[in-house]
This record gives structure tokens, sequence and C-alpha cells, in this order.
């Protein structure tokens, strides 16, 4: 052997790992051995959940763990362990005093007693936790694949060795599947196998770019994320109403497909919107965290529910990005993990003061007329500012005349706000507005009531106020646009004299604005009867005693979104002694859709609102917008810009010289979008006034408030240099730190996990003291520091996995290796197990030469029995299965309804996206094989098939059982293989030409529907072939990735 | 035959014996779990007893379950807890002090009370009062046990249905007759073993009420469909008679046996019984979905007049054709208690659904001689309000009430003839022998002879139960 360099550092490495074992052999490790074992024994009572914490002792740190205790004992004496309590405790026999207690049923046994015992003897150190030390990378020869070589040398240990390279087209046929997620075509597989002739390494090179390049690629690794990322088309729960989020999951293929570091992934999805100039695509990427569950039953609470969702948050994250049971510390401190109750709420506190917005998301070219929008309205207002050299002494002047008309508002604290019914339960925010979020009511009535000193109250106004958490912002629920429709309001004061509410009628109702007279039929989602005459328009229809005519305030697009205020006089000013109280009832009768399955596209409701009485005589509403009269009323240093332009383009409208301008203004604002593409759910930044506290929930119920807590960080993981109140975005850049010991690990090891079935740590989910240490941290750690040194990009860590000896292994696999090693731990052998959910059905699509390719838009609905359709709550009307070729696009796009998981994904271990999954079961149950085997989609892609073997496969039967075989295996049929397959064909041809088989029923579904086949092709041989398909289609090596 | 292959055979051999458990357990990629199941499954590779349903903890006195899920929440005060004070008092407000803290769903708290529009009798030798909604049940009052006295923390349906069948308002748990399985195996070599019906409609809980959770997603539910295959795909495509399809299969067979000894992977072995499970499944189905071999007396003792209308009497029947072919745990879900309003008219039409058949069940179980370890269970997520919803005599109706509710059981170690638990004289609050969720699950497990502390399935680092950190066996009505 000649001593290369190379040859010398295994040398070295070998000979430390020798080294290093000798001496394990006779000591025992704190990680690999103590740990686990105080973990699952000793922690619970002794660990650091100070709560359930027995005779004050701690074991997990130890400097607790060696201290006296209040009996005096100690614990743990280094050195000594007949001078340590734990050893003499474990050894008891004696049912009082043994340690674990019998009750807590999990003993130890003699092997785990001795190895505490020679831990203390040997001086009981402690080392921090693997998975909470930075990752460290291992020193190893440049030029050798960190993979193989580690990989190796741990092999070598045990006497294995990695297997030979598997054949080329069975590694071209993984690494599409691993890649794209779709099989290679015949031709594909030729190309790569000629050019793995010449030049293996520059041929698999060449296929990874080229799939790199492949927006299926995104396709395919956005499913994974989905998965962790609870992705869902429908809300969950009892009525599971239909979402709009595809925007969300069409912006993970993207940033896949772009390959975003993985850092920027994270901060754009928890934060994007926190962005300096945050853009459209930004506020998308939030979507992420909206994607949990929504209530929406009848009667609920909404914050229990909000809660609820805000715990969802916390384990989503702890599973995708920390690689934490965080979820453990929702109702105590964590009892394994170093996670104080008070850090979760810590962590939260960060979330809690984001709105769950509802978003518009437009197209590339709407965003570009919005732009111009904007950019013409500069102009004009800078035309403006030329054309009137002193405009800013009129401009405030103007505004100095109106704030002395300002009239003074007393806004009532409402003792009561009541929806009739009770299906919903208005709550009263600190400016004494009430927002009215929960069940989405079509129509209701509601009433609220205050006690307040109306002796010469003269009018009455009523502030329809937007609000973060509404559609769009609101001020309404309207699904849509976020606006509502008000059908009458009537007054009732009671005084203290009389037991009764007494009607005290209203007159001359004022807006800041009314849309024209419209009828509710003309709406957008609109779906009423024909008979229905209900009316929409001026403020007047709010006090006109007719409940069939509302109020409705649309101020169209880019503009319709802002508050809206109606000021109504009492007939006569009030005379009424201290004491009165006062109601204010609102009926919302205009239910836009009146279908019995409208999914409640009708609700126009109003979504927060404020009520004010006044004095002053006469009051009626200002003439301009409400946003206008607040921002007029705000001091001149803190007005923001978007107020100073409402008020100059407020003053231009009143500047009867200006009108010109005017009109170019308002005829700018026309030509802003009003059909964006879609919508999503997102977060924004909550408003100031409105900022939640969050405070810790003992036992982590909903309701049961302990103490406020201040925003922080898991103190166990890196430090960070938060300000006095870190926010969401340093949340997300704390997460995904240079520093964090867990973001890049987390991520390296969920990639390997979808090549190769289990990841290096297989818990991917939890990296905690529970974790069992992988065998090949080194390797996962040597890939986390280098996934971070090239600018997390998953790219490059899928090029380093792909073109390692490793991962291009046989998956071919003796007795021996099999005994030695059943689930393929070690990885002495390439991965094989059945593919994913949505690859099962993709790769049979795109074998049968059906599979429809458009990328992205919105979720399609697969073909569903009726009787899965029928199980529904809300049994969803709505699903019209997908006409070809819709209905063969990628699995990707399959509408997920939670409440009714489809029964292929489901039966192949897709999750429900009820909970972030970080990794599935793979099961391999009859009811997979019936699906496949029986399913609709299964049969049309099994006579695609045929169709493409008799189009494409030569014309022996021969060279068209080997193309069925290289379409579904992108491998040649053996010789015994081409015999079985012949054998059935043949003695189904006899059975179809005797009359036993329906030729018409096997080709087409139907005996009476004669197949359309090219020519040379007879429908008996079609059948023949449908058959044989079928049978190829469910074999275990097209269904498996090898 | 190599020592390998010989090797497969026997696995597979071993494996053909128990349908479900097994398929969920031998792909080797899905015992990468981490679990107990796991565990087991690499100690006990070598032997004989792969997958055999597992011994329970302590003996079992119930075998099998039946657990007729009354979703909507059912009236105990229409049925099941009678309350003269309540009819007595009917009309006036509830006394103030009783409503200190207390949260309904819809309703002002401070709404009249409802007294029940239907009477009350004693039955049978234990006297135990049940109302007249329910004369079949009613009958038998001597072969049941009542617990009046369940509580639970959730007051909307869908939380509360999971926590029932969950043991938890979080999504994302294993369902009981999930946790069943795990903890029991399956019986039946041919047959899913945890068998779903539905009746009415689709419940508020959807498919997370028989979900496996984060257990081994082959322990989730099998529903058996009231329309179209009663599994799905249990079908041939059309044209696929059932030789084509022995055939297709014995093809299908022979070619993954080529490619396993090509490659040595034992997943394979797996698929290939799998595929002859399934064939199997097509097979028995036929015959467990005859319902028109029963005897006329038995159709006519569960009201069954067309066996081919899905409904409640018909899942009845289907549920104890199950229960003999081994099915280890059957649900009915019957959604259609939610009875806000038009309670007096409405109830009466769901008793008359379902009154017939829950009896006969028990009935028909008793004289096979199946009830002594079939422990049969009935009732709702959550109890109704003494409280009107809605105007009291025309519109009459009945919020969610999570204070106090009934259920019912039958069968396998529980007392009969026996009430426990008492409300108060409004069947507002608990009086005595209070029961929660996690108790009355505590005791089921208990019967089927698991320890609810020690079933435990180790998730996020945690050993989860069904029972949380929670759940006292109710003794006192073990039999």
């Amino acid at each position: 052997m000649r001593f290369t360099s190379q040859n010398i550092g295994m040398l070295l490495a070998k000979l430390l790992l020798v080294v290093n074992q000798a001496v394990a052999a006779d000591t025992v490790g704190y990680l690999n051995d103590v740990q686990p074992i105080l973990a699952e024994h000793c922690f619970q009572c002794h660990g650091p959940d100070e709560a359930a914490r027995q005779a004050e002792l701690r074991l997990d740190v130890r400097d607790a763990a060696i201290a006296p205790l209040p009996s005096e004992a100690i614990a743990v004496t280094p050195g000594a362990p007949a001078e340590s309590e734990l050893m003499r405790r474990i050894a008891s026999m004696d049912d009082d005093t043994v340690m674990p207690p019998p009750h807590f049923a999990k003993p130890l046994s003699a092997d785990q007693r001795e190895t505490l015992r020679k831990w203390i003897e040997s001086g009981a150190e402690y080392q921090q936790h693997w998975g909470f030390r930075p990752p460290r990378r291992v020193a190893l020869d440049k030029k050798v694949n960190p993979i193989d070589e580690l990989i190796s040398q741990r092999l070598s240990q045990d006497g294995l060795q990695l297997s030979p390279r598997a054949a080329p087209e069975i590694l071209c046929r993984r690494i599409h599947l691993d890649l794209i997620g779709l099989p290679p075509s015949p031709a594909e597989v030729e190309r790569f196998v000629d050019a793995a002739r010449d030049n293996f390494v520059s041929a698999i090179d060449g296929e990874v770019q080229r799939l790199f390049a492949s927006p299926h690629y995104g396709e395919k690794w956005a499913r994974h994320w989905l998965d962790v990322a609870r992705y869902s088309d429908s809300n969950g729960y009892e009525k599971d109403l239909p979402r709009d989020q595809w925007a969300w999951r069409d912006w993970v293929i993207q940033a896949i497909n772009d390959d975003m570091p993985y850092d920027r992934f994270i901060i754009e999805q928890l934060a994007g919107d926190l962005l300096p100039g945050a853009t459209q695509d930004q506020v998308i990427a939030t979507g992420f965290l909206r994607n949990n569950m929504l209530n929406e039953e009848g009667a609920i609470v909404p914050e229990q529910f909000r809660m609820d969702g805000m715990f969802d948050r916390l384990d989503c994250i702890g599973k995708a990005m920390l690689g934490l049971t965080l979820q453990c510390a929702q109702c105590h401190s964590h009892k394994y993990d170093p996670i104080p109750q008070d850090e979760y709420y810590g962590i939260m506190a960060m979330l809690n003061n984001a709105d769950d917005a509802k978003t518009h998301v437009y197209s590339v070219d709407q965003l570009q007329t919005i732009r111009e929008v904007g950019e013409k309205l500069k102009q004009i207002r800078e035309s403006i500012k030329t054309a009137r050299p002193h405009w800013q002494a009129e401009l405030q002047s103007w505004v100095e005349k109106q704030v002395e008309n300002t009239i003074r508002w007393e806004i009532l604290d409402t003792y009561e706000a009541t929806w009739v019914g009770g299906s919903n339960h208005p709550e009263k925010l600190a400016d004494r507005s009430i927002v009215v979020l929960g069940h989405p009511s079509a129509a209701g009535d509601m009433y609220i009531r205050a006690e307040h000193d109306l002796d010469g109250v003269t009018g009455l106004r009523l502030e329809a106020l937007t609000h973060g958490d509404l559609p769009f912002g609101g001020p309404g629920r309207g699904m849509d646009r976020g606006t509502f429709a008000l059908s009458e309001l009537t007054v009732q004061i009671k005084t203290p004299d009389n037991d009764a509410w007494v009607d005290t009628p209203l007159k001359n109702a004022t807006a800041d604005f009314s849309s024209p007279d419209q009828l509710l039929s003309t709406l957008p989602l609109a779906h009423v009867p024909e008979e229905n005459k209900q009316k929409l328009g001026p403020v007047a229809y709010l006090i006109d005693g007719d409940i069939n005519t509302a109020w409705y305030s649309d101020r169209g697009p880019g503009r319709r979104n802002t508050d809206s205020v109606a000021v109504m006089q009492f007939v006569e000013p009030l005379r009424c002694p201290a004491g009165t109280h006062i109601q204010i009832r609102f009926a919302q009768h205009h239910n836009r859709n009146t279908q019995p399955d409208a999914l409640k596209q009708g609700v126009l409701i109003i979504g927060r609102f404020r009520v004010a009485v006044t004095r002053s005589s006469a009051p009626v509403a200002p003439p301009y917008e409400h946003a206008v009269s607040v921002a007029i009323n705000t001091p001149l240093n803190r007005r923001t810009e978007q107020q100073d332009t409402a008020i100059f383009d407020t003053w231009v409208r009143h500047t009867p010289e200006l009108k010109g301008h005017h009109d170019k203004i308002e005829k700018t604002w026309s030509k802003y979008p009003d059909n964006p593409k879609t919508s999503v759910l997102s977060l924004s930044k909550r408003e100031q006034n409105v900022r939640r506290k969050t405070y810790l929930l003992d036992r982590g119920v909903w309701d049961q408030p302990k103490y406020e807590v201040r925003p922080k960080f898991l103190s166990v993981l890196h430090i960070n240099d938060p300000s006095d109140e870190p926010d969401r975005l340093q949340l997300a850049r704390w997460l995904v730190d240079a520093r964090s010991p867990l973001a890049a690990r987390v991520q390296v090891n969920r990639v390997w996990q979808a090549l190769f079935g289990m990841g290096l740590v297989e818990t991917s989910e939890d990296f905690g003291t529970r974790a069992a240490q992988s065998e090949y941290l080194p390797l996962l750690d040597s890939l986390a520091v280098e996934f971070m040194e090239h600018n997390w990009s998953q790219q490059w860590l899928l090029s380093k996995i792909v073109s390692s000896k490793v991962y291009q292994q046989s998956s071919q696999v003796g007795s021996a290796l099999l005994n030695q090693d059943p689930q393929n731990r070690r990885l002495a052998r390439g991965p094989r197990f059945r593919v994913e959910a949505e690859i099962v059905r993709d790769l049979a699509l795109s074998a049968a030469g059906l599979l429809h390719t458009e990328v992205g838009g919105p979720s399609f609905f697969p073909p569903v029995p009726e009787s899965v359709i029928n199980y529904n709550f809300t049994v969803p009307k709505y699903w019209e299965p997908a006409p070809a070729p819709t209905r063969y696009r990628r699995s990707l796009y399959m509408f997920r309804k939670r409440t009714m998981p489809d029964p292929v994904m489901s039966t192949f271990d897709a999750p429900s996206g009820d909970t972030s999954c970080a990794r599935r079961t793979r099961s391999n149950t009859p009811l997979g094989a019936l699906t496949t085997l029986n399913e609709p989609i299964f049969i049309e892609a099994a006579r695609g098939l045929a169709l493409r073997v008799l189009a494409e496969g030569g014309d022996t039967e021969q060279t068209r059982i080997d193309y069925l075989f290289r379409l579904c295996t992108s491998r040649s049929a053996t010789v015994e293989e081409q015999e079985e397959l012949l054998r059935l064909l043949v003695d189904q041809r006899q059975r179809l030409a005797e009359g036993w088989l329906s030729i018409n029923e096997i080709a087409t579904g139907n005996a009476d529907q004669i197949p359309e086949l090219p020519e040379a092709t007879t429908p008996q041989d079609f059948a023949a072939w449908v058959i044989a398909s079928r049978v190829v289609l469910n074999l275990d090596a097209t269904l498996s990735k090898n | 035959m190599t020592q390998l292959q010989s090797q497969h055979e026997r696995f597979c051999r071993q494996v053909t014996r128990r349908w479900f458990l097994r398929d969920c357990g031998v792909g080797l990629a899905g015992m990468a779990l981490g679990s107990l199941l796991e565990r087991d499954v690499m100690a006990s590779a070598s032997t004989q007893h792969l997958f055999a349903p597992k011994a329970p903890h302590f003996s079992p006195r119930a075998k099998r379950v039946v657990y007729l899920f009354h979703a909507g929440a059912p009236s105990q005060l229409e049925l099941f807890d009678p309350k003269p004070q309540l009819t007595k008092h009917d009309g006036q407000l509830p006394p103030a002090e009783l409503l200190e803290g207390y949260r309904s769903a819809f309703i002002d708290p401070n709404s009249e009370l409802l007294g029940a529009r239907f009477s009350f009798a004693p039955q049978g030798a234990s006297g135990i009062e049940l109302s007249e909604l329910i004369p079949q049940v009613s009958s038998i009052a001597d072969d049941l046990c009542f617990i009046r006295s369940l509580h639970t923390e959730a007051v909307n349906h869908a939380p509360a249905q999971i926590m029932m069948n969950t043991g938890s308002q979080q999504f994302g748990r294993p369902s009981f007759g999930s946790w069943t399985l795990y903890g029991l195996g399956s019986e039946s070599a041919n047959l899913p073993g945890f068998v779903v019906l539905t009746s009415a409609r689709g419940t508020s809980g959807g498919a997370s009420n028989y979900s496996s959770g984060f257990l081994p997603s082959s322990l989730t539910g099998t529903p058996f469909r009231g329309s179209g295959d009663p599994i799905l795909y249990l079908s041939n495509p059309p044209g696929f008679d059932d030789q084509l399809q022995r055939e297709s299969l014995s093809a299908l067979r022979r070619l993954n046996l080529m490619e396993h000894a090509s490659c040595g992977d034992p997943e394979i072995m797996s698929r290939i019984h799998s595929y002859e499970s399934a064939y199997r499944l097509q097979m028995a189905a036929p015959e467990l979905m005859a319902l028109e071999t029963e005897s006329r007396a038995t159709l006519n003792l569960y009201g069954v007049t067309d066996v081919n209308q899905s409904n409640y009497a018909r899942n009845c029947l289907l549920a104890r054709r199950l229960l003999e072919r081994g099915v280890r745990f059957v649900q009915l879900f019957h959604e259609a208690w939610d009875q806000h309003g038009n309670l007096t008219k409405d109830i009466q039409k769901n008793c008359e659904d379902t009154d017939r058949a829950s009896a006969a069940l028990v009935q028909d179980l008793k004289q096979r001689g199946m009830l002594e370890d079939t422990l049969v269970i009935w009732g709702g997520e959550f109890g109704r309000t003494p409280m009107v919803q809605g105007n009291p005599g025309t519109t009459d109706g009945r919020d969610h009430h999570n204070r106090c509710y009934t259920m019912w059981l039958a069968g396998g170690g529980v007392k009969s003839g026996h009430v426990h638990g008492e409300t108060d004289d409004l069947g507002f609050n608990i009086a005595r022998d209070p029961v929660h969720v996690h108790d009355l699950n505590a005791t089921l497990l208990h019967l089927l002879g698991i320890d609810h502390t020690k079933l435990t399935y180790r998730f996020q680092g945690r050993d989860f139960r069904l029972t949380d950190v929670h759940g006292n066996v109710v003794h006192e009505i073990l039999s």
C-alpha cells in the first residue's frame, strides 16, 4: 500500500476509532449510556420540570445532582458510588425506598444499575446533550465524500462494507423518483445508461442538474414540507369549509425550485410580512403558520380555538424547525428536555401579536397595474402641488376649518353584546369596539347595551371598523371582499323607573360613504331566488324600517377595506334620568347566498364596530372618509404618510378649482384590479392599540392565565441578542441562526429521511434528550455544517448525497446482512421502500402517459365514492370530480379535505393535515392492495398504459412486455417475467375470445362502449393488455423505489 | 429452497394468521417507528408469535367492543335521567347560584327551565326509571348499566367528540378503537380489526373520531360504507370476474416472488401477503354482507325491513355479524341528536330510528352467548341543558351541557340492572359519583384487560396514553 494522504487519514481515523472503542469498553459515557437511563427512569420526577420535582432532587444537572439534599443525603458523590444516595436507592429491596418507585412501573435492570455505578465511580461527569451542542465538522480528506468516508468507517467496524453500485437504469429511476417524484421515461433511462457508460460521474451530475431545473423538483419536495406544515385545503372541525390556501402551496414549490436558502425559506414563512418592503410573495409565505385548523362551529368562543391554533403553531415550529417536542411544555415544564413552561409561552409571546389575516393575491400583471395606479396617483398629486404653489397653506386652512366643525362623540362603554340565538359571542376590545369573530353567521340579530348619561343626547354614530382578523381587514366579514351590509339599526332606552325597553326613533341618517342603490342579487357570490328583491345602498336604508334594505359602503377595489361611519339623529333629543340604559339592535338579514350548500358565501355581517353618542345639535357625518376625520384630528407630527395622503386627496375633492385633478384621481382608481387571482391566509402585524399580552396558562388551559410572560427564546439553545421585545421576525432569525445547534441538523435529517426512508436521527421530530443518539451523528453534523456553509442550499445537499457511493448502492440484500441489519440502519445497502402515497398515484399516471403536468393553481377534486362524500357533517356539494386532463394532475394538487381524508392518499399513509407530521408511517395493507387494483384512476392508468404499450412498444409480444416493464420499473423484463406475463396474456386472450369476459367492459368500463383504438389494434388485444398492465402496475417493483 | 426463502416463507405463514396488525407491522420500513410495536416485532421476530393478538395485562372481562356513538349529544333528560323537580319548575328561571361560572354554548344560561315532555317509569326487576321514548331499551333495563354522572370539559361538538373518542380535545391523538387494536391485536383472519359504521349524517369530529393518530396508520378504523362497496374498492373493476382476478393475482404473486428472489427485500413478501389478504377479503365480504341470510325473527328483532337499506338498524345487525367473525372493535356513529330546537318532535324520531335496534343488539348478543365477553357502549359527547333553548312549547330545545350526561353499558364485565352516579334535582350538576371521560375510558380498557396507565406509545419523546395522565377505573360498575 502506498501512503497517500488519503490513506493516512483513513488509517488515523480508524486508529482513533479503535482507541475510542477500547476506552468505551471499560468506562461509560454520559450521553450514550447514562443519560438515556436517567431520561427514561428518573427525569419525570427529578428532571427539568420544577412542578413535578420530588424531594427537591434534580438529576439532569450535575451541580444539583452532587449537592446535598434537604435530607442531607447526596444523590451523586463523584467517585464514590457507596456514598451516593442514588446507588443506595436504586439497589434497595424495600418498596418504600427503592427508585424508581414500583408504581412508576419502570424498574432498572441490573445492567443499568451497573452502568450508573461505573459512571459515578469514574467521576459522574455530565456532558451536554448532543442535540444542544452545535454541530461540528469531522476533519476529513476534502476529496472524499464525507458520507462515504464516515459510513464506510463505521461499517468496517462491524465487518461490513458498502454494497456495489446499483445498475444504471435502477439508479436513474431512483434519482428521478427522489428528485422529482416521477419515473424516468424509457428514453431518459436509455440516455442516462449511455451517458453513464461514458462517464459515470458526469452522467449523475448531468441528470441531477437537469432534474433540478425541472419544475417537478419543487413539486416533489414541496410535498415533504406540506406534511410538516400541516397543509390542507379545508378548515377542519365540524364545518370543515374549504379555504383558498394554494397560493401558499405554490409559494413553497417556487421557493424550492429557486433553491431558496433554507434559512430564508424559514424567515419568510414566519415573518415575511415584517421584512422591509415585504412583497406579495413574502406575505403569502406567512401562510405557513396559518395552516392550522379553524373552528367555525356555532357558539364557540373564538379565543379558545385561537389558543388551540397557537398551541398547534408552536407544535409545528417544534417539529419543523427545532426538532424538539415543544408541545410538551404547554401544560408544564418539559419533563425531559430543559424547556421551562415560561419559555414555551415566551416563544408564544413572539407569535401572539400577529393577526390572522386574509389577503388578496394578485397576478403579476395585476401587481404591475397596482404599481402603475400608485405611480399615477403620485404624479397627479405632484402636478397639483406644482400647479398650486401655496397648497400647503390652503390645505392647512381647510383642515383647521374641518377640525373646528368636529363633533364631540362619547363612546358607549357597553356591558353586553349579544348575538340573538348565541351562534356568536361578540367580544369587547380595549377601545370599546366590538368584534364578531367565530361562527360565520349568514344572517341574524345582535344587540349591545350600555349605561350612559343620555340626557340631551341628539345623535348616534356607528363606526364600522377594520380589523386585522377580518377578511382583507374588513370591516365586514364578506369572504370575498370584507364588506358588510347592515339591514336595520334601532335604538331602545330603558329608564330606571321602567322595566321595558322603549323604542327611540331615529332620523336623518348620513354616512361618510354609501354605495349606489343595487339589488343584493347583483353582488359577486350572490345566489338568491329570483324573487329576492333585497336592496343595498344609501345609509337611509339603515333606519327606514324595512328589513329588506341595507346600508352598504363598498368604495371599490383598493379602497374598500376602510372604516365607514354612519350618523343618525334622534327625532327628539333624549330626556332621561341618570341610570338610563341604551340598547342598540342590529338586524343583519342580507344573506346573499341562501342555497343550502352556500358554504357561508352569503355572509355579509359586520366584523367590528363601535357606537358613540353626541349632544351636538343636528349631527351629521362629515362629507369625507372616516379615516380622514381620524387623520385631521391626529396631531401633525403623529400622522402617517397614508393619513397625509388621505387628507390631501380629500382637500383636492373639496377644492372646486381642482375638480379636474380630482376626476383624474378617481379615474386612476377605477383602473385598480378588482378580480384578484385568489386569496391566502397570512399573518400581519397586530395594531399597537390591540396588542395582546401573553400569559403562562395554568395546565395549558386557554382561559387559566397565571402571569404575564415576556417574549424570550429557549435558553438551552444558542443565545441571541434580543431586543427588549423580540418580535416574530427575531424569532424567525433565531430559529435559523447559524449558531443554532438544531436548525441545519433537522433539515439535513429530513432530506436524508426522504431519500433513505429513515433519518440519520430516526425521530426526525425530536432531537431532545429522549432521542437516541445516531451512530452517524458525526455525518449528520458534518453535513449540517457544510449545508450552512453552502448557503443552506438544498440542491447542494441533494447533490452531495446523490453523488455518494452510499446513495448509489444496490438495494439487493443477502440473508446475512438482512439478519444483521434488517432495517438498514447501517446503510450497507441502498434504500428500497414503497414510494409515498402521492407518488403511488403519480407513478401510475406517468407510466400510463396520462399525467397532466401543469404546475400550481387551485387544487382539483379527484373522484371519490359517493359513500365517502356522504360521510361529511357538511356534505361537500362542490365536490365535482375534475374531468381529464385536470383529473390526471399530480397528487400534490388534490383537494385535501381534513375531515374527509382522500381514501387513496390516506390508505398509503398521507397525513390528514390536522397536525404537523414530520415522519409518515409506511403501511403495507390489503386496503392498499385493493386501491391500486380497483380504484378508478388506477384502472384508467392501466388502460392508458396498455394503449401506450401497443402504440410505442414495438410489434412483438416480447418487445411490448419489455416496454411495459420499462415504463413501470425502468428496467427490462427478465426471461421468466416475460414468460409469466405472456402466459397471462395468452390465457386471458383465450377467455376474451371465448366470450367469458366482456372486452368492452375491460377496455372502457362500459359493456356497451367500444374502445377507440389506433389502427391495427383489436379491442380484444387491447383488453388483454389492460389486464397485463394492471398486473405490472401492481408489482412491488413498480410501487417501490429501488 | 434457500435458507432465506424458507425464512420468508415461515415469516409469511406466521403473518397469514393475523390480518391487520400483521400488515401494519410487517413492513420493515413500517416498523421504523421507535415504538413498542417495533420492539415487540424485533424481539419476537424469531418466534412463532409474530403479530399474534397480544396478551392483555390481566384477565379481560370483554374481548370485543361495540360502541354505539350517538353523536350530536342525546338529551339525558328526555331519555335516561328523570327529573320530576325540573318538570315541577318548568318555565321558571334557574336558581342564580347554580349559574355562577357556568358556560353554555348558545343560550343565555339564565333561561327558563324545561321539564321533559315524556313520562318515566320504573323498568324490570331493577326498577330503573326510563323514558317512554325508549320502550325497547327499557325492556332490557335489567341487562344494562347506566352511568348518569358523565362529565367532560368540552362544550362544542367536534372537540367534544374527539375528547370522547381519543381522550383529548386536541386533534391528532389515536382513537379508543385504535388503542384497543394496538393493545390487543386482531382476532380476525380476513377482516379488519376496527370497523366503523355510520348512519344519519357525517359526524362533527369526522375521520378523527376513528383515526389512529400517531399510531401506525393501519390501526385506523376501516369504514364500512352504506352504499356501493362496503369496503372501498372492494369490487373488481368492470369486466374483471373472479377468475380473472385470481389469475391476475397469481401472476402478480409469481412476478413478485421473482423480484424477491433477485433482491431479497422481505417487504416484498409482505406485499404478496397484502394482495392475498385483499383477495380473501373480497371473497369473505359477500358472506359477511349477506344480511338476507338472517332469520326473519332476527331481522324483526332489529327492525331491519330492507337489508339493502343502510341505516342504524342494519348497522347494528352488521355489527353483530362483524363481532361474530372476530372483529375486535366495531363503532357505530349516528349523528342526529343536536336538538337545539324541536326537541320534543325530533327526539321521538331519533328513538324510533335507534331504540329497537340498540336493544336488539344486546338481546341478540345475549342469546348467542356473546354478551358476557362483548362490551356494548351507548352514548354521545355531552349532555343537554335543563334550561330551554328557543321558545318553550313551540320551538323548545336544549343547549349543550358538559356538566352531566348519561351513557349506558352492557355485557363484558359490567353490572347489569345498575345505575351509577346521580345528578341534582334539576339535572344541572352531578350530585354523586362523577365519572369523567378519562374515568370511563380507563374503565373500558380495564374491562378489556388493559391497565390504562400501561398502554402507552412513545411519540415525540413522551409515552402517550388514551387517558393522558388522568383516569380512575370506576370499580363500582364492574360485576
